[in-house]
């Protein structure tokens, strides 16, 4: 049986080739490479900093986590480290992505085995988050935020405003603007005191559902040894009962410095899965709080002063040849990148995202390869659906948390 | 929802007790164990890369997956590289000095005098293709990578390591589809990423950027028909390699200490 590649559940683009026995798989194939850009060969063609962009889309639910491996390759390679604000202001980030992307997930999943209610609580959430990116990047989801060396600009004073309209009413623009008064630090930090409360909602709708306890419990189970094998990582790593989180075990960046705990699921079914990406989101809310408190109290630069790698700002280039000559050959030449190659990995959402980077010398990588654990995921469903009914496909592509801008890339 | 799993605690150390940062430690143990079957190769801080012979590959990866003081059990990477190209730059920096600098937008492909082969050699035979993987271990929270080059440049091929990290499965695909390179018992090597009935490995170096077809739909055959592009190829921004001393890495790392030698 033929399944996608148009079709709600497949998440995208996945055609799914199913030898089935009634209702039962026998076999599953994945078709994948619809939504393959070539991501990888068009760096090759670029000076590093304009592919900074492209490492949005390839997670596009998970935006800055794919960008902060890129850039860390990069500076690894330059031998370079971002200020302490800038790293703060990275990892602050890195949790509001993942709170967005397990927030996409849960919606999704609920959405996929018949639970509608949960996915319009979840957007609600999305939409602050989505504001958070826009304040700082001035796009919602695209941002292109980081940059090797630390961040585009600190973090904005004001957020953007809601504007009085026909669809709205005008109570309705004045409640969302009241959060919206301050700086993002409070708003955000407005933010951390509500999610909490909000995570109690789902899982009021889900965690003791008998429906949603019937449709995940004891589906797609991956053994410890199984997950292992098939190069789990992430969530569905840890659902499978392993204490494995590259903020704690490599940390990088600031995450030794803040205060967070590992979920682990017991099974290793979708069910544990959902136990473990939920308890996410409380400690990535925890995270983030920490981040506010301290970026409030410390303020400082947020990009290294290297002229050679930081473009120099608009104030500077107007009564400074060398700017301008700096200037003009950063945005035209780029940078070179010494001669090496380095394997950055950081904890996105869905598991350990690496960007392997090959450079010979030049100002564009000699070879990119992006690491996307949804691509590791995915060739297990096979594995994962033998001897499930087909609806149960449905849920393991949604515990899998597949998208297909990174496996396909 | 219990903290802590199979994996044991002192993975989370980052320091063992010789003084001796983990890397070094691994280090320690392949010039141990390996010492005669694997070349090191020079890598950053905090890495270990070596150099497999292709013959000795299957024998490697067990042994790396299953010797207790190593326990690679998993393979999070397989990646195909070509190194064709590699230090090959675009426009002359250097040598151009004394002629003037030409505007660097030169066409793919046509003999241009800008290309600047002063760095840069044709790599030997047998040393274009080669399969990067990188391994890490859960349990001891170690990473490594892995090369091997293939011995043909024309039929590169190597063997599979599917049978020993299921993972590698679809990385090999990958890498075939995209590099060409051939995986010798593997057991299902088809292309992945690639549309149906794609002719020809993307990613290798002599593959043009803007590729060899293109699609449009033809009113007249009521279909989607293939035709070669029309696109120019050309370079946009001409690779440079900048030798001068600010990529030094004597100059840009801290000196270990102070040695009294100038600082140029």
């Amino acid at each position: 049986m033929n399944f996608g590649p148009q079709h709600p559940a497949a998440h995208g683009v996945l055609r799914l080739v199913l030898e089935m026995d009634g209702e039962v798989i026998r076999k599953a194939d994945p078709h994948i490479g619809l939504l393959h850009r070539g991501t990888e060969k068009l760096a090759e063609s670029k000076p590093f900093n304009q592919s900074i962009g492209y490492m949005d889309r390839l997670d596009y639910v998970s935006m800055l986590c794919n960008e902060h491996a890129y850039v860390l390759a990069i500076e690894k390679l330059l031998r370079i480290e971002p200020p302490l604000r800038a790293q703060y202001i990275r990892v602050m980030f890195d949790e509001i992505t993942r709170i967005l992307n397990h927030l996409m997930w849960l919606g999704a999943h609920g959405l996929d085995i018949g639970a509608m209610t949960v996915f319009l609580f979840c957007f609600r959430e999305r939409e602050d988050l989505m504001d958070c990116y826009e304040a700082v990047s001035g796009t919602r989801m695209h941002a292109t935020y980081y940059r090797p060396g630390g961040v585009y600009r600190d973090l904005p004073d004001a957020m953007p405003q809601y504007q009085y309209n026909d669809w709205r009413s005008k109570k309705d623009v004045d409640r969302l603007n009241a959060r919206r008064s301050g700086g993002l630090l409070d708003f955000i930090e407005d933010f951390t005191r509500r999610f909490p409360k909000c995570v109690d909602e789902y899982e009021t709708l889900l965690t003791d559902n008998r429906i949603w306890k019937q449709r995940t419990v004891n589906i797609g189970v991956v053994s410890p040894e199984r997950a292992l094998q098939l190069g789990f990582s992430g969530p569905m790593l840890r659902g499978s009962g392993f204490e494995w989180d590259l903020r704690k075990k490599r940390p990088y960046e600031v995450y030794d410095r803040v205060d967070f705990d590992i979920p682990v699921g017991v099974g290793g079914d979708c069910y544990a899965r959902y136990l473990v990406r939920v308890e996410e989101l409380r400690q990535s809310n925890r995270i983030i709080e920490q981040c506010v408190k301290w970026l409030r109290e410390n303020p400082g630069p947020v990009m290294i002063e290297d002229r050679k790698i930081r473009p120099p700002r608009r104030e500077e280039m107007k009564g400074d040849m060398e700017s301008l000559i700096h200037h003009f050959k950063l945005m035209t030449e780029g940078y070179s990148v010494p001669e090496g190659e380095i394997y950055a990995a950081v904890e996105a959402p869905k598991g350990e995202l690496g960007v392997y980077l090959v450079s010979d010398g030049a100002n564009k990588p000699y070879r990119l390869k992006v690491r996307a654990p949804g691509f590791a995921h995915l060739s297990s469903l096979d594995e994962m659906v033998r001897g499930h009914m087909l609806a149960d496909v449905v849920a393991v592509i949604g515990t899998q948390d597949i998208v297909f801008g990174e496996v396909d890339r | 929802m219990t903290a802590g799993g199979p994996t044991n605690a002192e993975s989370s150390a980052p320091e063992s007790i010789a003084g001796l940062t983990r890397v070094e430690e691994l280090a320690q143990v392949f010039a141990r164990m390996l010492a005669d079957q694997l070349i090191e190769v020079p890598s950053r801080e905090g890495e270990l890369t070596y150099e497999v012979p292709h013959e000795r590959l299957l024998k490697l990866a067990e042994f790396l997956r299953d010797a207790p003081e190593l326990k690679f059990e998993m393979c999070m990477d397989v990646c195909g590289i070509d190194y064709l190209e590699y230090g090959r730059a675009e426009w002359k920096t250097v040598a151009a000095t004394a002629s003037g600098f030409s505007r660097g937008v030169a066409r793919v492909g046509a003999a241009s005098e800008d290309i600047d082969d002063s760095t840069h050699a044709t790599p030997a035979a047998g040393r274009r293709f080669a399969v990067v993987y990188h391994l890490l271990s859960v349990s001891l929270n170690q990473r490594v990578r892995l090369r091997v080059f293939c011995p043909d440049d024309e039929q590169p091929i190597v063997d599979s390591v599917s049978g020993i990290w299921a993972s590698a499965d679809w990385f090999e695909r990958e890498a075939f589809d995209l590099f060409g390179i051939l995986f010798r018992g593997h057991p299902d090597l088809r292309r992945l990423l690639t549309d149906y009935g794609f002719i020809g490995h993307p990613f290798r170096k002599d593959f043009p950027l803007t590729g060899n077809v293109e699609v449009r739909y033809d009113p007249e055959k009521g279909r989607v028909v293939y035709e070669p592009v029309t696109i120019d190829p050309r370079i946009l921004v001409p690779k440079v390699i900048r030798g001068d001393n600010r990529y030094d890495p004597q100059l840009t790392s801290p000196p270990p200490a102070p040695s009294g030698k100038p600082n140029v």
